[in-house]
C-alpha cells in the first residue's frame, strides 16, 4: 500500500475491484464503513456479486480478465472531461515529457516487438533529452509528441460502447462509475482503490495496476489522505516477506538480483545505479552502492572486505533474460531437472497454477523437505488422488512448524507496517520455529562446507551469529537487518559521528565502504540506539489527526505512513486537502508525516528553488510515471484477451493476447481458447471462512461447518441451460484438469453480453484440497488453472481461463 | 427500562460470520456436520449447539441485486412468552441486571415444543434429551464488565451492546442516517425486546421471523390461567 489500512477511512470514493475486501479483508471494512459513514462512496466493480458488491453504492459487473479495457475507459472519460488535477498532472506526473519519434503503437503492438524472442526492445521508448541530458518537458501539454497527448491518443480508442461490448458491463453502469470516481479529482477530495490477486493473476497483472495509477496521478490521489493504489496482501506478513526477497528477482529492500553479465561489484552497482543529470531530481536510487555493500556487509561480516568486492562474487548470479518463478521452478522440476525442493510455509499441490503439474512435478524430486503446521497435500503428494505411492521415487521429510503466535519476532502488514509481537504460548510438542529451523539448517551446512564440497565460500563466509544460548533470536536479527556501524565514521556535514557497533539511525547514514552493514536499507530506522521501533505500541495521534500513529509500530521507509506524500501538497507546499491533510510546508520546515525528503517546497514550475526536488524522488527523473518505458510489455497499458479466452479475437485490436506472456510446452500446460469443449469463463478466488489453500481452516471444525465443500458459482440462467440444480454436485473441467464440486446457483452470476455474444463465467473458491476434510473429496479448484502469466512478475493467470460445468 | 441491549445494524453486515464462529467459541459449542445445500448460509438453522447464525437471503427489489444478511439470535424479550410457557424460573428466568432471558438444564423437564412454539422469532431449540438452549447474551462475559463474544469480533461496528437507553439512542440517530437514503429502513420491535435490529428492506425478505407477528405478545389463555393461579413467591423466585 501507499497509505494504510486505517487511511482507508480518509477516503471519499472507495473502489473495491479485483479485490473482495468483505470476504478476504473483512478487518479493513471497519475503515470502509468508516469512510461510508462520513459519506464517502463505495464501488464494487467484479464478475461476481460478492459481500463486499452487497455494501456497495455501485456495484457494476465484468467479466474476469477485462479490467484493462474497464479503467482504460475511466482515463477516456477523465481526459475528455477535462476532471483531471491540471497543476498536479503538469508538475509532477511525466505527462509533459516529450517522447522521443521511436515510439509508436499499430494493431496492438508497440514499437520494438520481436516476434522471435517475445520481447520487446525497450530502447525505442525513450525520452527526448536537452543538451544538459534532462528529459524535454511541456508543462502546458501541448506538444503532439508529450506523453499526456500520447496517453490521449492511445485511449481515444476505449469508449464506453467498446469497452461495454468487451467487459460485458452495461453503459450505464461504466459511466456511473467513471463519474462517480472521477469526482475525487477535485482539488481537496481523494479516492482510493482496494485490489488485490484479481487484479494482479491475469497475464497483463501488472499493466492492470500501472492502469489505476495512471488513474489515480491524473485526478492527484497519490500521496494524499484517502488516496494512494492499495494492494489488499493475502497474508498477514506477504508484505514483509516480499520487502526481504521472497521473490527471485529482488535482494532485501528491492535491490535487483545480479544478471551474469554483472561481472563484478562496480558492474553490478553501475548497472543498477540510475543516473540523472537535472539538478532538481533528488533520483533516490542514486544511493544504491551504499544500500548493496553494506548489505553484503550484513550477509558476510568481516569476510567481505574491499579488495574481495565484499563478497559480491558469493551472490547468486542469474543467467540473462532467464527467469526463475515459481511457474519456471515447477516447470523444469517437472522436466526433472530439480533434485530436492523446500516447501516452507506453503502448499503447492493446491495454490499452484495448474496444480496438477505442480503434482506431478514434486514426483521428479529425490527429495522433498515440507516445513508447515500440519501435514498438507503436498507433504503427502505421493499418496494423492491419481498417484501410486509404489511408483514415485521421492523422499519426504515433515519438520513441523509452530504457529506464529508461538514465537517472537515481526510481520509487515499490507500498509508497510513492521509490528513486533511478542511469544504466546510455547510451541507445541516437536515444532518450532521457522528462525530456529533455518538456524539450524545453515550451521549444519556450514559444518559440512567446512570438510568439502563445491563452491563453499558463500556457506563458509556467511555471517551466521544469531543465536543466543543455542537459540534462533530474533532480535539479534532485527538489529542485523537495520544495521550497524562497523567502524567509527564522522558525518560532518550532519554534524553527526558514531561509534563502532552503534546501530545505524537511518539509511541516510549507510556507505558504500564497508563502514556499515544493513540487512535490508529499507528497514534501516527500525532497530535503533533508541530501542525496537516496531515494538512501540504510542497511542498519539500526530498534529493532522488523520490516524498516521506515529508512535505505533514503525513503518518503512523512516516512519512515512503515507509515501510520495510530496505530491499532497501545491507548489508552495500547502496541502490540497485543507482538512485531512498530509504534510504542510510551514515557511520553516515539514510538519506532519514523515516528508518524503526535507527539502523545501518547489515554489514555481518556471522558477523552481534550487534547493527544492521534484515530488517523486524514488523515479529517477523525479515524476511519476504516466509513461512507463521500464515495463516488459509496453509504456502504456494495453487491453489485450487472457491466454484462455472466449472470443477469437481482440475486439480492442489485431492483437489477441499479451504478446510477451510466457507459455510453457510441457504435455501438462494445455491451453484452449474457443474451444467447444470449455466455454465458459471461469475465475477463482477466496472465501472469508477459509484461509489460501485452508491448511489452516479445514481442519477447524467452526470454520469447515460453514463451508464445508468447494463450490462452483454459477447463473441461473447457466444452470438452466445445462440442466443443473442448485445444491447438486457437479463437475468442472478445463484443458488442464477436474474436479468434483457443488453448485451454488444464484443471481448474483449474471451472463455478460460480449461483442452481441452471450458469454456465461463461473467461479471457484481454491481453499479447498484432497487431504481434508477427511471425505477426500474437495479438491483445489487450481487443478483447472493455467500455468501462464504476467511478463513483468510472472504471478499466474488464475483469474480468468477457460472450463466447462456438467451435470455428473 | 433498564439493563442492556443489542442494536444490530443490518446495513454494516458483510456476512464474515465473525458472531456465528464467536458464539461457538465461547460456549464451547461443537461443529454440526453441514454440507453445502447451494448458498452460504450453514448451518441451515439455529439449532441446540448453534445459538447464532447468519442467515443469507438474494433477492430483487425494485429491479436491484440485494444479499441480505440477518444475524439471527434470541431477541431477549422484554416480555418474554418463552418463560411465560415455561412459567418456572428453576428453567427459564430473567436476569434482572441485565434483562437477559435464560435457560437452564431445567428446561429438559418442559414441554420443548410449548416453549419452541411460544418464540414469535422461532429462537429455542430441543436437544434430543428435551433440553431447549439458545443465546445466553454471553452474561458470564456481561457479568464480568466483557462484552458478548458476537459484539467484540464484528469488525464494522454492525453488532453493538450496551446499556439499553444508550443502545436505543444509538438506533434512533443511525435510523435517521439510514433513512435519508433508503425510505424503508425501519428497527423492527424496538420497543418489546433488547436485540434491536435495523433493517433497509422490508424485514421480511430478510427472515421470515425477522419481526414478531402482530398477536405475538398476547398472552394465550392457557398462559393467562397460569399466571392467575401462581403462588406470588413464585414470582420474585431467583435461582
Amino acid at each position: 500500500m501507499t497509505n494504510h489500512w486505517i487511511d482507508i477511512g480518509n477516503s471519499d470514493c472507495i473502489m473495491i475491484s479485483g479485490s473482495n475486501a468483505a470476504e478476504n479483508h473483512p478487518i479493513s471494512f471497519k475503515y470502509v464503513a468508516e469512510a461510508m459513514r462520513k459519506g464517502a462512496k463505495l464501488i464494487s466493480v467484479d464478475p461476481r456479486f460478492t459481500r463486499t458488491s452487497s455494501k456497495a453504492d455501485i456495484y457494476a459487473p465484468m467479466r474476469s480478465g477485462t479490467d484493462i479495457a474497464f479503467l482504460g475507459g475511466m482515463i477516456k472519460y477523465i481526459l475528455d472531461n477535462e476532471l483531471y488535477n491540471k497543476e498536479y498532472v503538469s508538475a509532477y506526473t511525466n505527462a509533459p515529457f516529450i517522447v522521443g519519434e521511436e515510439f509508436s503503437f499499430k494493431n496492438g503492438l508497440f514499437s520494438g516487438y520481436d516476434s522471435k524472442s517475445s520481447k520487446y526492445d525497450k530502447s525505442k521508448w525513450a525520452f527526448e533529452m536537452d543538451s544538459n541530458g534532462v528529459p524535454k518537458m511541456d508543462r502546458n501539454l501541448k506538444n503532439p509528441r508529450s506523453v499526456f497527448l500520447l496517453l490521449k491518443e492511445h485511449f481515444s480508442r476505449y469508449n464506453t460502447k467498446l469497452v461495454s461490448d468487451i467487459t460485458g458491463t452495461p453503459e450505464a453502469d461504466l459511466k456511473n462509475v467513471y463519474k462517480t470516481y472521477a469526482a475525487t479529482g477535485e482539488t481537496g477530495k481523494a479516492g482510493t482503490i482496494m485490489y488485490a490477486m484479481g487484479w494482479t493473476q491475469h497475464t497483463v497483472g501488472t499493466q492492470n495496476i500501472r492502469t489505476m495509477a495512471i488513474i489515480q496521478l491524473l485526478l492527484g490521489n497519490i500521496g494524499v489522505a484517502g488516496g494512494g493504489v492499495n494492494a489488499l496482501r493475502g497474508e498477514s506478513n506477504v508484505q514483509g516477506s516480499t520487502d526481504h526477497c521472497l521473490l527471485w528477482h529482488i535482494w532485501p529492500g528491492y535491490l535487483k538480483t545480479p544478471r551474469a553479465s554483472n561481472v563484478s561489484l562496480a558492474a553490478y552497482n553501475g548497472k543498477w545505479t540510475p543516473k540523472s543529470k537535472d539538478p532538481l531530481s533528488a533520483n533516490w536510487w542514486q544511493n544504491y552502492p551504499k544500500y548493496s555493500v553494506s548489505m553484503l556487509k550484513s550477509f558476510f561480516g568481516d569476510k567481505a572486505t574491499k579488495a574481495n568486492d565484499f563478497g559480491y562474487d558469493w551472490m547468486p548470479k542469474v543467467d540473462e533474460g532467464k527467469t526463475y518463478s515459481w511457474l519456471d521452478l515447477f516447470d523444469v522440476m517437472y522436466k526433472g531437472k530439480v533434485k530436492g525442493f523446500f516447501a516452507w510455509g506453503q502448499n503447492p499441490a493446491c495454490s499452484s497454477a495448474n496444480a496438477g503439474k505442480s503434482r506431478k512435478a514434486m514426483t521428479k524430486l529425490d527429495w522433498m523437505v515440507n516445513v508447515n503446521l500440519f501435514d498438507n497435500e503436498t507433504g503427502s503428494f505421493w499418496r494423492g488422488p491419481g498417484m501410486n505411492p509404489a511408483t514415485v521415487k521421492t523422499e519426504v521429510f515433515m519438520l513441523p512448524a509452530c504457529v506464529s503466535v508461538e514465537k517472537e519476532g515481526s510481520i509487515t502488514n499490507s500498509g508497510r507496517w513492521m509490528q513486533w509481537r511478542y511469544q504466546g504460548p510455547k510451541p507445541l510438542g516437536e515444532s518450532r520455529a521457522d528462525g530456529d529451523i533455518i538456524m539450524e539448517l545453515g550451521s549444519k551446512l556450514k559444518k559440512l562446507y567446512e570438510k568439502s564440497g563445491t563452491l563453499p565460500d558463500p556457506i563458509r563466509n556467511l555471517k551466521w551469529d544469531y543465536m543466543t544460548d543455542g537459540k534462533y533470536d530474533s532480535h539479534k536479527v532485527a538489529k542485523e537487518i537495520n544495521g550497524y556501524f562497523l567502524k567509527d565514521v564522522d558525518f560532518p556535514a550532519k554534524k553527526k559521528n558514531f561509534k563502532k557497533g552503534q546501530l545505524v539511525p537511518s539509511f541516510a547514514y549507510l556507505k558504500d565502504d564497508g563502514s556499515t552493514s544493513s540487512g535490508n536499507w529499507l528497514y534501516c530506522n527500525s532497530y535503533t540506539e533508541k530501542g525496537n521501533m516496531a515494538a512501540r505500541r504510542g497511542q498519539e495521534d500526530a498534529v493532522n489527526k488523520i490516524g498516521l500513529y506515529p508512535d505505533f509500530s514503525w513503518c518503512w521507509p523512516v516512519n512515512r505512513r503515507i509515501i510520495y506524500n510530496r505530491a499532497s501538497v501545491d507548489l508552495k507546499g500547502q496541502p490540497w486537502d485543507k482538512k485531512d491533510w498530509v504534510v504542510r510546508w510551514t515557511g520553516e520546515k515539514w510538519i506532519g508525516d514523515v516528508p518524503d525528503g526535507g527539502w523545501p517546497p518547489l515554489g514555481s514550475l518556471e522558477n523552481p528553488n534550487p534547493k527544492s526536488k521534484w515530488a517523486f524522488i524514488m523515479r529517477k527523473h523525479g515524476h511519476a510515471q504516466i509513461f512507463g518505458p521500464g515495463r516488459a510489455d509496453g509504456p502504456f497499458p494495453e487491453h489485450y484477451e487472457p491466454l484462455e479466452c472466449p472470443l477469437e479475437k481482440n475486439l480492442m485490436s489485431k492483437q489477441r493476447m499479451n504478446p510477451s506472456a510466457p507459455v510453457y510446452d510441457t504435455e501438462a500446460d494445455a491451453y484452449k481458447t474457443c474451444d467447444p469443449r470449455y466455454p465458459f469463463v471461469g475465475t477463482t478466488y477466496r472465501v472469508v471462512e477459509h484461509w489460501q489453500t485452508g491448511l489452516m481452516t479445514r481442519p477447524q471444525p467452526w470454520l469447515i461447518e460453514m463451508q464445508p465443500q468447494v463450490f462452483v458459482e454459477m447463473s441461473e440462467e447457466l444452470a438452466k441451460l445445462k440442466g443443473i440444480k442448485n445444491g447438486e454436485r457437479v463437475l468442472a473441467s478445463s484443458a488442464r484438469g477436474s474436479l468434483k464440486c457443488t453448485a451454488i446457483v444464484t443471481k448474483r452470476f449474471k451472463p455478460f453480453k460480449i461483442g452481441g455474444n452471450v458469454v456465461h463465467q463461473v467461479g471457484f473458491p481454491w481453499c479447498f484440497g484432497w487431504r481434508w476434510p477427511e471425505s477426500g473429496a474437495e479438491e483445489s479448484a487450481n487443478l483447472l488453472t493455467p500455468a501462464t502469466g504476467d511478463p513483468n512478475t510472472r504471478i499466474p493467470e488464475t483469474k480468468a481461463f477457460m472450463c466447462n460445468v456438467s451435470k455428473l | 427500562m433498564p439493563g442492556k441491549s443489542f442494536f444490530i445494524d443490518t446495513t454494516l453486515c458483510m456476512a464474515c460470520r465473525g458472531c456465528q464462529v464467536a458464539c461457538k467459541q465461547w460456549h464451547d459449542l461443537p461443529a454440526e456436520k453441514t454440507v453445502n445445500r447451494g448458498t452460504y448460509q450453514n448451518p441451515a438453522d439455529l439449532s441446540f449447539v448453534t445459538y447464532k447464525l447468519v442467515r443469507f437471503e438474494e433477492v430483487v427489489v425494485e429491479g436491484k441485486l440485494k444479499w441480505l444478511f440477518f444475524p439471527d439470535q434470541c431477541r431477549h424479550c422484554l416480555e418474554p412468552p418463552c418463560q411465560m410457557t415455561a412459567d418456572d424460573p428453576k428453567a427459564i428466568f430473567t436476569d434482572a441486571a441485565t434483562g437477559a432471558v435464560l435457560y437452564t438444564a431445567n428446561t429438559k423437564n418442559m414441554d420443548a415444543k410449548a416453549v419452541v412454539d411460544s418464540c414469535p422469532y422461532d429462537i429455542p431449540r430441543p436437544s434430543k434429551d428435551g433440553t431447549v438452549a439458545k443465546c445466553d447474551m454471553c452474561i458470564d462475559r456481561v457479568e464480568n464488565g466483557l462484552l458478548p463474544a458476537c459484539v467484540k469480533t464484528c469488525p464494522t461496528g454492525a453488532m453493538n451492546f450496551g446499556n439499553r437507553k444508550e443502545i436505543l439512542a444509538m438506533a434512533k440517530k443511525r435510523l435517521a442516517v439510514v433513512k435519508k437514503t433508503n425510505r424503508k429502513a425501519k428497527l423492527l420491535d424496538p420497543d418489546d425486546i433488547r436485540v434491536i435490529f435495523l433493517v433497509a428492506e422490508d424485514p421480511k425478505l430478510y427472515h421470515k421471523f425477522a419481526v414478531a407477528s402482530s398477536t405475538a405478545f398476547d398472552i394465550s389463555r392457557a398462559v393467562a390461567l397460569k399466571r392467575l393461579f401462581r403462588p406470588l413467591t413464585r414470582l420474585t423466585d431467583r435461582l
